[in-house]
């Protein structure tokens, strides 16, 4: 049996569902939406978004959230709707219209209900509305900001009813800026100095720009506020937001900047470690933070299922392949090259573009997709005008923890002391009893299996592909030449004040010219202090 | 580990001197393949390298070219810009190769053009750049900039009504350049100077934290503001990561990136990427029988279901069809001839339509604007009703609005100054 049309197909079999079950208009607006989802214009989806919203069905809002997420199918045969449980190839699906679990899949006969941007903005929308009253008190908050640009008699008496039912302060907040901002058109003039007295506490940009609109002058002289009295008092909230965003914006960029030069440290303490403390020029310290990075994309690979988790199990892998890279590195060329500077800075070049080009061959000069987990993704928001994103507070995190770990290791550990006796001075450490060879081995373990921690938090920032390493070892050697060679510490207040410094440069001159301006300072402070910010002092440096 | 290391260079010369072995053998046409196998545009030009082969495999398979097969003669120029130029010269010089197809940044291009134009040798060169050039030895295959920056700006202006724009690009020519005509292009159609903010970053730019957080200030002011990014390479996904955790979203800040293909996208995490927008003259996912043909032969030929397609791939099979109909057209290989006849000659691009070679050495191509979805391809939202011919000298730069250029006998000039009716007689 063929139907003349699709649409008609299923008004039909709704009609036939009818007759054996109860069946409500609501079901009826949300089968004619259904159906329009199939079409191939994207104006005639758009449509369809707002008929399921407004149908008022219950399965309205999960049919609308698989369609956010790209997890509404159709199956072909029957043009039933069908919900994939998540996005891997062997989902569990259930019925879009019961929710009931569907057993047997032809997974060749779904069809997925594709979505242009235009499509992702209605959905907002109609997902605000229905969330408007969720369980979750971030989402409800979500959900009432986004109402701020759409906001018509029908979501104000929405807005209104959720106000009398909630009780969450930050959820209230933004309900009442919600409606603040439609009093601003209220004809009554204590509404209105209500109205901006409420919007003056808020950070929203949405806010700030209405605010902006309501007192500006026309070229007559007239503005949107005709009172004078609250012309002066818009005036004055948009002064207070405008100081306050200042403010927030600074602390921004501090974040910014400590986020930069945390990664920096990280970068840098294995070669502060290998550089610093053995006195080596590592310049294959890059390709050993891309092992790491690429250790980090073989557990992923490993781990499919667990991929919240795999970034953890990724810490000690890339440790230790790196280290034992390391290792290979030092037993196998620096040994024979010590005391030879020229010759170890050529000769572990090379090793880099060995490496380099042994990636490449292995697994081919693409980069490699390295999944950020949910737990890393998006922001922590602070408020309208501050937010912190995740994936750089837990680098922060790590990057401190790397280091105080290590620091301990060199403090209290006996292979820290003799990691420092070995530095201080080789022929008495030797003469104590300690093994030369070995502690320089570990040592150069221990510093290049922390470039590859470092390679674990790089992926999750950036490429990860066969040039990560050359485009981190030059800021790495700053850092370290900078901060004083020999001196973890120093190489911490280096690390972090580059950044922060950067940073602050980069708004007034430009990525480029910032990243010039702190290479040239830095020539410039190793001309007047050539030991870096914290030199070694005491005989050990005169070594 | 002394011999893995022997092993593996003995491989790679091995592989390299393939096709230079079998040199000498006068009934092959040669062709130079010049893209970098190895250094840091690998990862774009190893693919191109093998849909040339490919291309040439097939034309094998359908009987050569004018009763002889054809050769591939493949170097690798290593990302090295010198090197370039010196590779360019021995497959002219040593391998009398009859044409090269190769190069993908636009430095490479002009560091291998003075030796093409002092040998007579012929380039085809497959990837988009920023125009202002046009070589009698080089054609263009790829887009200039009005097939794909000012129609991706003329959908986001008409359809999207973006009225704030940010031009974001890696620090050097092509987005220097298009951003020049982008600018010009803006305010010629009423744009104020404070709703365009331009943004340069070095290569390889790994935190936009400040930056994002920038265009984000920019677009909060309630105009509807679009990013069109020329942000090269590697650069893009930090840049895409960022904007996806500070919550910028495609519907509220579409980017429209020029750099960003199925190749790219396919070593990419494309969560936060989901619903930004490309301008491309091809996409994968573009439903004609002949691009699934294209994909069928790709796939067997690299044995490798899951390889995608992309925009340059097709560049160069409309390049090297174009050239092999010059040649039959010639009934010649000489460089002289192929440049005469392959004016006007018809090839067929993936979208089902025939592009012609223009009198300026560009061809014509249609422009498709795709979002980018979740499985790293892209879904057409516009496309131009007909084909776009490509233009050398951009009309909205005040400089070369005035030149022009002909390769037919009518000027017989790479630009030609309509005002003062002279050819610089300088072609790069």
């Amino acid at each position: 049996m063929r139907f003349p049309s699709p649409l008609l197909a299923s008004i039909l079999a709704l009609v036939l569902l009818c007759g054996v079950l109860p069946c409500r208009a609501d079901d009826a607006a949300l089968s004619t939406g259904l159906a329009n989802l199939k079409s191939s214009s994207f104006q005639t989806k758009t449509g369809a978004i707002s008929e399921i919203a407004e149908s008022g069905a219950a399965r309205a809002h999960p049919i609308l959230d698989a369609l956010m997420a790209g997890l509404l199918y159709v199956r072909q045969a029957d043009e039933t709707f069908l919900i994939a449980a998540d996005d891997t190839a062997e989902a569990t699906m259930s019925n879009a219209l019961t929710g009931e679990p569907v057993a047997e899949i032809d997974r060749d006969n779904l069809k997925k209900i594709g979505i242009n941007n235009q499509m992702r903005g209605s959905l907002t929308v109609a997902l605000a509305r229905l969330s408007l009253r969720g369980p979750n008190a971030g989402a409800r908050k979500l959900a009432v900001e986004s109402l701020y640009t759409s906001l018509n008699d029908e979501t104000l008496t929405l807005l209104r009813d959720a106000l009398a039912e909630e009780h969450d302060n930050g959820v209230r907040a933004a309900l009442r800026i919600a409606l603040a901002l439609a009093d601003l058109e209220a004809p009554d003039v204590e509404k209105r100095r209500a109205a901006i007295a409420v919007l003056a506490t808020s950070m929203n940009s949405e806010v700030r720009n209405r605010l902006l609109a309501h007192g500006a002058k026309n070229d007559d002289g007239t503005a949107l506020e005709t009172d004078p009295a609250l012309l002066q008092e818009t005036a004055l909230a948009l002064e207070h937001i405008d100081r306050m965003r200042k403010v927030y914006g600074l602390v921004e960029t501090l974040f910014f900047g400590l986020s930069l030069g945390f990664v920096l440290v990280l970068a840098a303490t294995g070669l502060a470690i290998t550089f610093g403390v053995m006195g080596v020029i590592n310049m294959a310290h890059g390709e050993l933070m891309m092992l790491g990075a690429y250790a980090t994309w073989l557990v992923q690979q490993a781990m499919p299922k667990h991929l919240e988790l795999s970034l953890f199990a990724a810490i000690p892998v890339a440790f230790l392949v790196s280290a034992l890279a390391g290792i290979a590195i030092e037993r196998g060329v620096v040994r024979f090259l010590y005391g030879r500077p020229l010759e170890t800075l050529l000769a572990t070049f090379g090793v880099s573009l060995i490496l380099q080009q042994a990636v490449r061959s292995i697994f081919s000069p693409l980069n490699r997709a390295v999944a950020t987990p949910d737990w890393m993704s998006g922001q922590l928001v602070l408020n309208g005008a501050l937010a912190i994103t995740y994936n750089r507070l837990y680098i922060i995190v790590f990057s401190i923890a790397v280091f105080l770990a290590l620091v301990a290791i060199l403090r209290w550990t006996t292979l820290g002391l003799q990691v420092r006796a070995v530095a201080q001075n080789r022929a008495m450490a030797r003469a104590m009893g300690v093994r030369a060879g070995w502690v320089d081995a570990m040592t150069f373990g221990l510093g290049s299996g922390v470039a590859g921690l470092a390679g674990v938090a790089l992926s999750q920032l950036t490429n990860v592909g066969p040039n990560l390493g050359q485009s981190h070892i030059v800021d790495s050697f700053m850092v370290v030449v900078f901060g004083g060679v020999g001196n973890l510490w120093g190489t911490l207040v280096a690390g972090l004040s580059l950044g922060i410094a950067n940073k602050f440069l980069e708004p007034f001159a430009g990525a480029v010219l910032a990243k010039i301006a702190v290479l040239v300072f830095i020539i410039l402070f190793i001309q007047r202090r050539p030991r870096g910010l914290f030199p070694q002092r005491g005989r050990a440096a005169d070594a | 580990m002394r011999l893995r290391i022997a092993t593996f260079l003995a491989a790679g010369t091995a592989a390299l001197s393939l096709s230079a072995g079998q040199a000498g053998a006068a009934d092959t046409i040669k062709v130079g393949i010049l893209h970098s196998l190895s250094g840091t545009m690998a990862i774009s030009e190893t693919t191109l390298k093998d849909t040339m082969l490919m291309l040439i495999d097939e034309q094998n398979k359908k009987g050569g070219l004018l009763g002889k097969k054809l050769e591939a003669v493949v170097v690798d120029p290593a990302s090295n810009w010198p090197l370039f130029a010196e590779k360019a010269r021995q497959l002219l010089e040593k391998d009398k190769v009859a044409a090269v197809f190769g190069c993908w940044t636009s430095v490479s291009r002009k560091s291998v053009l003075p030796v093409f134009e002092e040998l007579n040798g012929l380039l085809f060169y497959p990837v988009q750049y920023e125009g202002e050039e046009s070589s009698k030895n080089v054609f263009y295959t790829g887009a200039a900039p009005n097939q794909q920056a000012i129609p991706a700006v003329d959908y986001l202006m008409n359809d999207i009504k973006v009225k704030r724009w940010v031009l974001a690009g890696t620090d050097y020519v092509y987005p220097r350049t298009t951003n020049k005509i982008l600018e010009a292009y803006l305010k010629a159609k009423g744009v104020a100077a404070e709703d365009i903010m331009i943004n340069y970053t070095p290569f390889g730019h790994s935190d936009w934290q400040s930056i994002v957080a920038d265009i984000k200030k920019f677009g909060s002011t309630g105009k509807k503001t679009a990013v069109v990014s020329t942000i090269n390479g590697d650069a893009n996904v930090p840049f895409y990561k960022e904007l996806g955790n500070q919550g910028v979203k495609a519907a509220d800040i579409p980017v429209v990136a020029f750099s960003v293909g199925e190749e790219e996208l396919s070593g990419i995490d494309t969560k936060p990427l989901v619903g930004h927008l490309a301008a491309w003259n091809y996409f994968m996912s573009v439903d004609a029988p002949i691009n699934k043909e294209f994909i069928k032969t790709w796939h067997t030929f690299i044995k490798n279901p899951k390889r995608v397609t992309n925009d340059p791939m097709e560049a160069h099979y409309i390049g090297f069809n174009m050239w092999v109909k010059a040649v039959e057209k010639a009934k010649s290989t000489d460089p002289a001839a192929v440049q005469k006849a392959i004016i006007g000659v018809e090839a067929p691009n993936l979208s089902g339509q025939m592009s012609t070679m223009l009198p300026n050495h560009h061809i014509t191509k249609p422009v498709l604007i795709g979002e980018i979805q979740a499985d790293g391809q892209f879904e057409t939202v516009w496309k131009t009703e007909g084909l776009v011919p490509g233009d050398a000298w951009s009309d909205f730069l005040p400089d070369s609005k005035i030149i022009e250029a002909d390769w037919t006998d009518k000027l017989n000039c790479g630009n030609y100054n309509t005002v003062t009716k002279k050819c610089s007689g300088q072609n790069f």
